[in-house]
């Protein structure tokens, strides 16, 4: 079960050993080149402050692995507000919340309001539907995406396409986006030039990671197939709480830290649950990433808060 | 999975037992380590499921048919299902899909 890798993920996982604290990835003719980063030297960084992706803030999770959640987010948000320079719009790949309840929205609310770093865009992860119809999340962010939680906007010359792989499980399966986003995704992509860069959001990862832990969407094939004549696209997820990415032909995917807690490697353990670590460690596991268009590359910057 | 063979190659044995000796245990389902335990029961109509989560991971109980559905269960929370009708009930953790579950439903 936990040796089945293809040996092109066992590399990708391989490049986990590059996220500590303060590592640029710079993508520069398909090549990610990770470079080790001094204290601060993230603000030396050239290039437009494009956005930053913040993931899976597990409000209303209280257990061992971190029970103080709001704090670790506060800490995220101080973090961030105090970049010299902000990014203008921020996205949340979801699992904002624990267990989908409206005081947990609440409070995640609350806390973001404090983040200053412009326009909050989000998807939902699972734990974020688990009443069904998704009632709490898209009561209050349904609006962007007419409720169907999809959607698209173009920012400083980026089209950004928000997705769900949450709401489309069946039975021993990964994460889906079914065929009526499929075609809106399609449809929405068919009128672009292939130069303009594509951000792809969703919540779990768009390529498989763990198949027995369900870290991976069954259909993301067919919407990448939609991706590919692209120049530049990069796919932004979360819900595996660690960094774990691969390039493939001009399509980078990348996975953020949590903001709550982390999780096994893949394959480690009994199943993807909150890992519990050793005090003093768990700021060093907790983060955020930040994107910045260098002329046509966009460029990840993973930082944790410790 | 035992107990659905079990099932299979002793029904009547399985009712019987399941009437008089263990009725309580063997309505209730364990949720741990990213399983349903056991994953298949049968039961009598008319008898309450009990799910209770003991992983610190929160899941769910969601009829793949739309008959009965949780909250997400945190560690510790139950959920409880009354079946009346007979049939067999498929299920899964709608968090972690890989975890799946039956319930067969056989007449008084």
């Amino acid at each position: 079960m936990t040796d089945n890798f293809h040996p092109s993920r066992r590399r990708a996982l391989q490049c986990m050993a590059f996220g500590g604290a303060g590592t640029l990835f710079t993508l520069s003719g398909g090549i990610l080149t990770p470079v080790a980063l001094a204290q601060g030297a993230a603000d030396k960084v050239t290039g437009v402050p494009l956005f930053l992706q913040i993931s899976d803030t597990h409000i209303g999770f209280n257990k061992e692995a971190n029970p103080d959640v709001p704090g670790t987010l506060k800490q995220t948000i101080a973090l961030v507000n105090a970049m010299k320079a902000r990014p203008a719009l921020t996205i949340h790949t979801g699992d904002i919340t624990h267990l989908s309840k409206a005081a947990e929205f609440d409070t995640a609310n609350q806390l973001l309001m404090d983040l200053k770093a412009g326009e909050l865009h989000t998807v939902p992860g699972e734990h974020d539907v688990t009443d069904g119809m998704g009632t709490e999340y898209f009561g209050r962010f349904g609006k962007a995406s007419d409720n169907r939680g999809y959607y698209s906007f173009d920012h400083q010359g980026v089209h950004f396409i928000g997705l769900v792989n949450v709401m489309n499980f069946k039975p021993n399966g990964l994460g889906g986006f079914g065929a009526d986003q499929l075609a809106w995704l399609k449809a929405d992509l068919a009128a672009r030039s292939s130069s303009t860069p594509i951000v792809v959001f969703a919540h779990m990862p768009m390529w498989t990671i763990q198949e027995s832990w369900g870290w991976g969407t069954g259909d993301a094939e067919e919407a990448l197939s939609y991706l590919r004549r692209f120049g530049s696209v990069t796919v932004l997820n979360g819900h595996i709480h660690q960094i774990v990415q691969k390039v493939e032909g001009n399509i980078t995917f990348h996975t953020a830290r949590s903001t709550a807690y982390p999780q096994p490697q893949a394959g480690q353990g009994d199943g993807p649950g909150p890992l519990v670590v050793p005090a003093g460690q768990l700021q060093h596991m907790l983060g955020v990433t930040s994107i910045r268009l260098q002329k046509h590359h966009l460029a990840l910057s993973d930082t944790t808060l410790a | 999975m035992h107990s659905l063979k079990h099932a299979f190659a002793y029904p009547v044995a399985m009712l019987l037992f399941v009437a008089s000796a263990s009725a309580a245990d063997s309505n209730t389902i364990i949720i741990k380590k990213f399983m349903f335990n056991p994953m298949d029961v049968t039961v009598t109509a008319g008898t309450d499921v009990t799910w209770e989560n003991q992983d610190g991971e929160p899941h769910t109980v969601v009829s793949l048919t739309n008959d009965f559905r949780s909250q997400a269960l945190d560690e510790k929370d139950k959920f409880t299902h009354r079946f009346d009708k007979p049939g067999t009930y498929k299920y899964l953790c709608s968090i972690h899909p890989k975890m799946v579950g039956t319930i067969t439903v056989v007449a008084k």
